[in-house]
């Protein structure tokens, strides 16, 4: 399978390279998808290709991650494409975090965002996507999120390989005098099958670097691959089980500072009045930093910082949110869907028409504000020179931290270094630039020293950027066949696109549709005639953010929720009720036929379990779950999930049944108990222990089917999450008598 | 205050106020950032280490009551149980972030210290650690799978 990079071309079908997506891609010269070599950094002997990859004469093969490593196995998985292109062994590859550059900008996440129907390939939406990721190129926004990692890393990188793959073969060539052509790349070398010669990456690298990057790329065929669709080992474990992996909180400078903080507890809420004097006569304080908006402290550990806030009153004023609390937000998404109409999504058929009249379903769903809650608390290392600033900071907006940064400390963007370690955790949290403005504000005011700022847990619960509160509500009817012949959602919430430009750019003019807050409930897979999907956008006084799989998290929650409503209302089996919808979805019937057979759906459950499904599709991946739950009081135990998902073609398996654990399980702990309160504008959870997390004892087990569709590579790192709230809902739901229609269970249930 | 701190077997000089808690110590004192903070309120587990062989979460835990008793961390030359965890832990890819997982990892080579083959309910009670990234299924299965590595 050959293209043309040299070639300018117009690429918008899917299936040219491999199935590759290159829907996104659009107009590209190979210079722009093989980045300049210079970009990278060399140690040693190590010699770089282009900007993806540097080989050294021992032939290790470093790869350049441009996304960031927190969790979701991006270190493994994107050298993996690189490394089946260019023929390494995997156990000479390594990974490495990328440099900031434009050539390493995130296309799928910019075209995904626009607010369209993933299966409409018509003229308008893929003129749109095509607009979009001609936008993205230029703009080349670094950003790890929206699960596009793979997806985005899809055709670059092995166009990365099979261009070095190229470069080394005619290396060996000329070395060997043979003709390219009858050279084979395996296994870290380039053999020469009839003479029985072969030359190491290593010993080849220098001379292949010389030659110019190729003008026609030839990827392997399917057929050929050895390493893509295998459980490779992760190239982050083994330093992530003897204590040597470094996050951004290990950042350790000669002669760190450490910090810690106090901001406003009322959203908005500014610095009052404090005792400096008792501040700066506490043990181990350096020094103290007030901020418009938080107080400070620098200590010789981040426990004397800390401490001294706690010591310590620090009077703030009230934020103009001060008498909000949870509820009110409720009352107001409620008037505003009685008020007016709001954005449609999706208006097909006359829905509302429809509607009018008896044997309407109708239900109102809740889901709470939440917190991220990343195991390793926000943080940012800073270091201030003469004209350029070093930052380390977990993050997954490199490109955009360093214009705040740059911005903030009036140098240009290039005199930064932002170094991106590995993340504690990131589920969205870590696109956000608060710790590091705070982090360079307290630096500015320590001169000549490395600044280190940790958020405590308590900072980072209340001081989150939050999956919103969102009230959804729907109005239904079925035909004389138990078919849904009309639909109507109306949802209510903020926009959380909007709110997250409007923190990194204040005062740009914001508004129009946001994808996020219909995603997940407008085009759902299922067929109805007559359909609408609405969005009434109302802002509330609490930062919100991207929280693992965004709009999908709740709206999966209600809409399954509900589509088990109307299959009990037609007095069908959930899973037979949605297969009935699915007849022209071949990819969900076959998760759902799966799913039949693995999770025993047919066989009557254990004594007092009752099993719940929740099929839905989120970032290019369709994910079918059925969990198997009990009630004890107001306690509900998940004992087992089962989960297929079908992601199009795999990378790694291994990693994509990690993925889907890790979303379950993040999935569950909120439909269990996550609950962040406001009252008097104020978040009232304080740590782990008032702000629950699920743990071994209550851990399910789970089950995890992949299917090898061989479609499009779509997203892992979110998907798994959106149907667990559904399918434990609906099993509790039939275990009670009596529909549960807002989270968490435990308040659901009563237990508080 | 000094205090001499035993520490994955060689010996540390510390000036410390008696209060401060081990965590601190380790992390920002002696750079032994493998040992990480998750809460401060002994809740998360990410802290763990073996104070006498037996695991303890030291963000709470004051510096003076540590001072001669012998400290292990994940950095420290691993004993024979860690080692067989750390093994296992790879061979079932355990971690996702990694963060959590070395208070997971000195919580389970405690819990192998004091019940060679821990049945799951041994398990349940002794790692109450939270991981965010959902590795407790792994966690589980790398447990018992480095118990019968061991004996």
């Amino acid at each position: 399978m050959t293209f043309s990079p040299g070639r300018r071309r117009f690429l918008l079908t899917a299936g040219v390279v491999g199935g590759g997506l290159l829907i996104g891609y659009g107009l590209f010269r190979e210079r722009d998808l093989l980045g300049d070599p210079a970009i990278l950094p060399t140690e040693g002997d190590q010699v770089a290709l282009n900007a993806w990859l540097k080989i050294d004469g021992a032939g290790h093969v470093t790869v350049a991650v441009p996304r960031a490593e927190m969790g979701q196995g991006v270190y493994t998985a994107l050298p993996m494409l690189v490394a089946e292109e260019l023929g390494a062994a995997w156990a000479d590859v390594r990974a490495d975090q990328a440099p900031v550059d434009k050539v390493y900008g995130n296309i799928a996440v910019l075209t995904d965002a626009a607010p369209l129907d993933p299966h409409d390939h018509g003229f308008v939406a893929t003129t749109l996507r095509w607009s979009l990721s001609r936008v993205a190129r230029v703009l080349g926004v670094q950003v790890t999120g929206g699960s596009t990692s793979v997806r985005d890393a899809w055709l670059p990188m092995r166009t990365a390989g099979a261009a070095a793959r190229d470069m080394l073969t005619r290396a060996a060539a000329a070395r060997l005098a043979v003709p390219p052509g009858e050279l084979e790349v395996s296994d870290g070398k380039v053999s020469h099958a009839a003479s029985g010669r072969a030359l190491s990456f290593g010993a080849l690298a220098g001379e292949a670097a010389a030659l110019a990057p190729p003008t026609r790329i030839v990827f392997r065929e399917p057929g050929e691959r050895r390493l893509l669709g295998r459980p490779l080992p992760r190239t982050d474990v083994p330093a992530k089980v003897d204590g040597s992996a470094q996050f951004g909180a290990d950042v350790r400078n000669a002669g760190t500072v450490y910090a810690a903080i106090r901001i406003a507890p009322v959203f908005g809420g500014q610095l009052g009045s404090f005792d400096r004097a008792a501040l700066e006569a506490r043990p181990g304080v350096i020094g103290v930093v007030p901020l418009e908006d938080a107080l400070a402290v620098v200590g010789r550990t981040w426990w004397h910082a800390e401490q001294a806030l706690s010591a310590v009153d620090v009077a703030f004023s009230p934020g103009p949110g001060a008498d909000v609390s949870t509820a009110d937000l409720f009352a107001r998404y409620a008037d505003a869907i009685d008020a007016d109409d709001g954005f449609a999504y999706e208006d097909r058929g006359d829905a509302r028409a429809a509607l009018r009249g008896a044997d309407v379903l109708r239900a109102e769903y809740r889901a709470p504000l939440l917190a991220h809650a990343c195991m390793e608390p926000m943080n940012c290392t800073v270091r201030l020179g003469d004209g350029t600033a070093d930052i380390w900071c977990g993050n997954q907006a490199p490109d955009l931290l360093r214009l705040i940064a740059a911005d903030m400390l009036d140098l240009p963007p290039e005199r930064i270094r932002l170094h991106t370690p590995l993340l504690g955790g990131g589920f969205g949290r870590r696109a956000e630039p608060d710790f590091m403005r705070y982090a360079i504000a307290i630096a500015q005011a320590v001169p000549d020293q490395t600044v280190q700022l940790v958020y405590s847990r308590e900072q980072d619960l209340q001081h989150d950027t939050y999956r919103p509160p969102v009230l959804s509500r729907f109005a239904a009817r079925l035909d004389g066949e138990g078919r849904i012949a009309a639909w109507h959602n109306h949802i209510a919430g903020p926009s959380v696109s909007q709110a997250t430009i409007a923190r990194a750019f204040p005062g740009l003019p914001l508004g129009g549709p946001d994808k996020t807050s219909a995603e997940g409930a407008a085009h759902l897979p299922y067929a109805v005639p007559a359909r609408r999907v609405e969005h009434s956008k109302v802002d509330i006084p609490a930062p919100v953010g991207f929280w693992r799989s965004v709009g999908h998290s709740y709206n999966a929650f209600f809409t399954e929720c509900f589509v088990d409503e109307l299959a009990a209302a037609a007095a069908a089996d959930p899973l037979a009720f949605r297969l009935a919808h699915l007849h022209d979805r071949p990819r969900e019937r076959r998760v759902l036929t799966l799913l039949e057979a693995v999770s025993d759906w047919g066989s009557a459950p254990p004594a007092g379990r009752a099993r719940g499904l929740a099929l839905h599709e989120s970032f290019h991946s369709i994910v079918g779950q059925v969990a198997e739950v009990s009630l004890d009081g107001g306690q509900v135990h998940v004992h087992r999930v089962v989960c297929v998902i079908d992601c199009g073609q795999v990378v790694n398996p291994d990693i994509v049944i990690a993925q889907m654990e890790s979303g379950i399980v993040f999935g569950l702990t909120a439909a269990l108990y996550g609950d962040t309160r406001l009252e008097g504008g104020r978040v009232q959870q304080w740590n782990f222990p008032d702000y629950r997390m699920l743990t071994m004892k209550e851990m399910p087990q789970i089950e995890t089917h992949v299917i090898e569709s061989g479609a499009e590579p779509g997203g892992v790192g979110e998907p798994g999450t959106p149907p667990i709230a559904p399918a434990v809902a609906n099993a509790v739901s039939r275990l009670l008598g009596r529909r549960i229609r807002s989270l968490p269970l435990r308040s659901a249930l009563g237990a508080g | 205050m000094n205090y001499t701190l035993r520490i994955n077997g060689e010996t540390h000089q510390v000036e410390s106020e008696p209060e401060v808690p081990l965590l601190w110590i380790l992390r920002d004192v002696l750079g032994l950032t493998g040992t990480k903070f998750g809460c401060g309120v002994a809740a998360c587990g990410a802290c763990t280490v073996h104070v006498d062989g037996r695991a303890m979460r030291t963000c709470t835990l004051p510096v003076s009551a540590v001072a001669d008793k012998h400290i292990a961390t994940i950095e420290g030359p691993p004993d024979v149980r860690l080692q067989a965890l750390q093994a296992a832990w790879i061979r079932h890819q355990v971690p996702q972030c990694g963060y959590c997982q070395s208070g997971m990892l000195m919580a389970a080579a405690a819990l192998l210290a004091e019940r060679a083959q821990p049945s799951d309910a041994d398990i349940d009670r002794a790692i109450t650690n939270i991981c965010r990234c959902g590795t407790y299924q792994r966690v589980r299965r790398a447990i018992h799978d480095a118990a019968g590595k061991l004996a």
